[in-house]
């Protein structure tokens, strides 16, 4: 084309961050651009959802590194506050899609720690077990989906097959895959159905030898140990003072585990090994969420053998809502149903912060209550949003496809990021 | 569960073990405006100008890991921002939760990046979704919303719906 004065504007897209105002090219000493800016994102694939990562390149050096979020924003806190207590817990579903069951816990627990509430045990050691086939699941959905951003796309069709066990659990005990909803402030919201330990029991008694399968797909294979082993390293101390938790902590050598060091819903009753590693670099993390899922599988085979019997809510009528016969029989529970069901439940005024361990790191949940029947104030600490800001430490000096293979390690979802 | 105390003097003398009261008042003795100790939960109110030196303080102590800062806006009462810190202690296992309360004229706070560089994100998401400034952060923009939006929607004078 020839030259001509006039240029096109480009039309300003709202709520697009101009890239040179994250980074500003920098000119070389002979006058000439030496480093580009790249825009990663935010439809790229191997960003696991709508990360946009603005990246300044020499070359194919990373130079600079500054992730854009806020995509997949929704408000899910504000919301939290117009809803009733109980309403909350199918919100919690949608902050982090591949472990809706933590996010129900990690909310149920907190606001029954605001209401002093006592869980039935059966209740606890249900929630343990499922929390522990949603580590699987998720560290499933990240191994198939880290592989692939590698290059290695058989892996993928591997875990997904034994996801779907285990989302076919998920659907056979709360009547969803995904969006479970299954726990309830106060206890779980059904018995679980007739087979479903049988079920449980025949996956986790496969699973030992389908993780032995990826390993021999992936551990000793010399392309992806070249595209991991010294990437992305991360220290100790980088990683403290970055917030990072999880896997990736655990892989820089600090040993710090939720559900070892601050226990909560009875994990203190299982045995499990924490594994961790020195090495602080992409390899690491992986190793790391391997041996992982082998301590959930023991963990969900623990809680298979020691399942107590008992009630599955806790005996607080004006926070729990009846079993279904007793409102055809007694006056009070259709009283309390409807009551619960129309005008929601008191909490007692105060603040409580509850953290656990979810496959990701460490996810907390603040929740202040004024004395009424809504949450005043809900905030989640979302463990990826924390982790995304080490990125730029573990990515500067490396080549861009470094960065795919860090963004991978990380584990991150976009839906807690940006909730 | 322990006993409710719900008075700084109370708390004082019922945790006079507690690491982090025992640094604080060593280092900053009037920083302290009040205390509770509720739910098994430690919760400081500390002036907020002395938020910073608070967690430089309590980081020296053993409180190493910083795991979130939010906001909760308690409009119509003034100071109408409680800015809430929750610092772990790997060492100890344990948890202590820092209140600094801001007015709503112009609410700014010192920033306690220099102190955990972990803060950024979280300062940036209460400026975003509160309009809490914090004086000293190294790029406070929106992190959630986009750049020209109008109004900070944590706020309690925000409606869910919208502006109507």
């Amino acid at each position: 084309m020839p030259d001509t004065p006039e240029r096109h504007e480009m039309p300003t897209i709202p709520g697009f961050v101009e890239t040179a105002t994250l980074i500003q090219p920098r000119p070389e000493e002979t006058g000439k651009d030496r480093t580009m800016v790249l825009n990663m994102g935010p439809q790229h694939p191997s960003t696991h959802g709508v990360l946009r990562v603005v990246l300044e390149i020499d070359g194919e050096t990373v130079v600079k590194c500054v992730p854009d979020i806020g995509y997949l924003h929704t408000g899910i806190e504000k919301t939290c506050e117009a809803k009733f207590y109980q309403q909350v817990v199918p919100l919690t579903d949608r902050i982090d899609y591949l472990s809706p069951m933590t996010n129900n816990l990690c909310y149920c627990l907190a606001i029954e720690k605001l209401l002093q509430l006592e869980i039935p045990p059966r209740a606890q050691w249900m929630r343990v077990l499922l929390n522990e086939l949603t580590r699987l699941n998720s560290h499933l959905v990240w191994l198939g989906t880290h592989a692939m951003d590698i290059g290695a796309l058989t892996v993928f069709l591997y875990t997904f097959r034994e996801r779907e066990e285990i989302l076919r659990i998920f659907e056979h005990v709360s009547g969803q895959r995904m969006m479970t909803s299954y726990f309830r402030i106060g206890g779980l919201a059904l018995e679980p159905p007739l087979d479903f330990f049988d079920s449980v029991q025949s996956l986790i008694r496969i699973l030992p030898e389908k993780i032995d399968e990826y390993e021999n797909l992936l551990t000793g294979n010399p392309i992806f140990i070249n595209r991991l082993k010294g990437v992305g390293y991360l220290s100790a101390a980088d990683a403290i003072a970055l917030g990072v938790t999880g896997p990736p902590l655990r892989a820089s050598g600090v040993d710090w585990d939720l559900r070892r060091d601050m226990p909560y819903s009875s994990y203190e009753k299982f045995q499990f090994q924490v594994p961790i590693s020195h090495d602080g670099d992409v390899w690491a993390r992986y190793l790391v969420r391997l041996k992982e899922m082998r301590e959930s599988v023991r963990i969900c085979q623990q809680a298979l053998d020691g399942m107590p019997e008992g009630p599955i809510k806790a005996d607080a009528p004006h926070v729990v809502l009846p079993d279904r016969e007793k409102m055809k029989t007694q006056m009070e529970a259709l009283i309390y149903h409807f009551k619960i069901v129309t005008e929601g439940f008191q909490v007692p005024a105060g603040e409580v912060y509850q953290a656990v361990e979810s496959p990701r790191g460490e996810m907390g949940y603040y929740a202040v209550s004024d004395g009424t029947a809504k949450p005043y104030r809900v905030h989640m600490r979302n463990p990826s949003f924390a982790t995304l800001q080490a990125l730029e430490t573990m990515c500067v000096g490396r080549l861009i496809a470094d960065v795919v293979a860090v963004i991978g390690s990380i584990d991150i979802v976009l839906g807690e990021i940006d909730r | 569960m322990a006993e409710a105390l719900l008075t700084k003097d109370a708390v004082f003398e019922g945790l006079a073990q507690n690491v982090a009261i025992q640094a604080l008042r060593a280092a900053h003795p009037e920083a302290i405006e009040n205390a509770k100790y509720d739910r098994g939960e430690l919760t400081l109110v500390i002036a907020a100008a002395s938020i910073r030196a608070a967690c430089r303080t309590l980081q020296q102590a053993g409180y190493n890991f910083l795991e979130d800062v939010t906001c909760v806006d308690w409009l119509p009462a003034e100071p109408r921002f409680q800015v809430t810190y929750h610092i772990l202690s790997h060492q100890l296992k344990e948890r202590v939760r820092l209140h600094a309360m801001v007015a709503s004229i112009d609410p700014s706070l010192d920033s306690i990046t220099s102190v955990w560089p972990s803060a950024n994100y979280y300062e940036r998401e209460v400026w975003d979704l509160f309009g809490v400034r914090f004086n000293g952060h190294p790029g406070l923009r929106r992190i959630m919303l986009p750049e020209e939006w109008e109004g900070h929607p944590l706020r309690k004078d925000y409606p869910v719906e919208g502006y109507r």
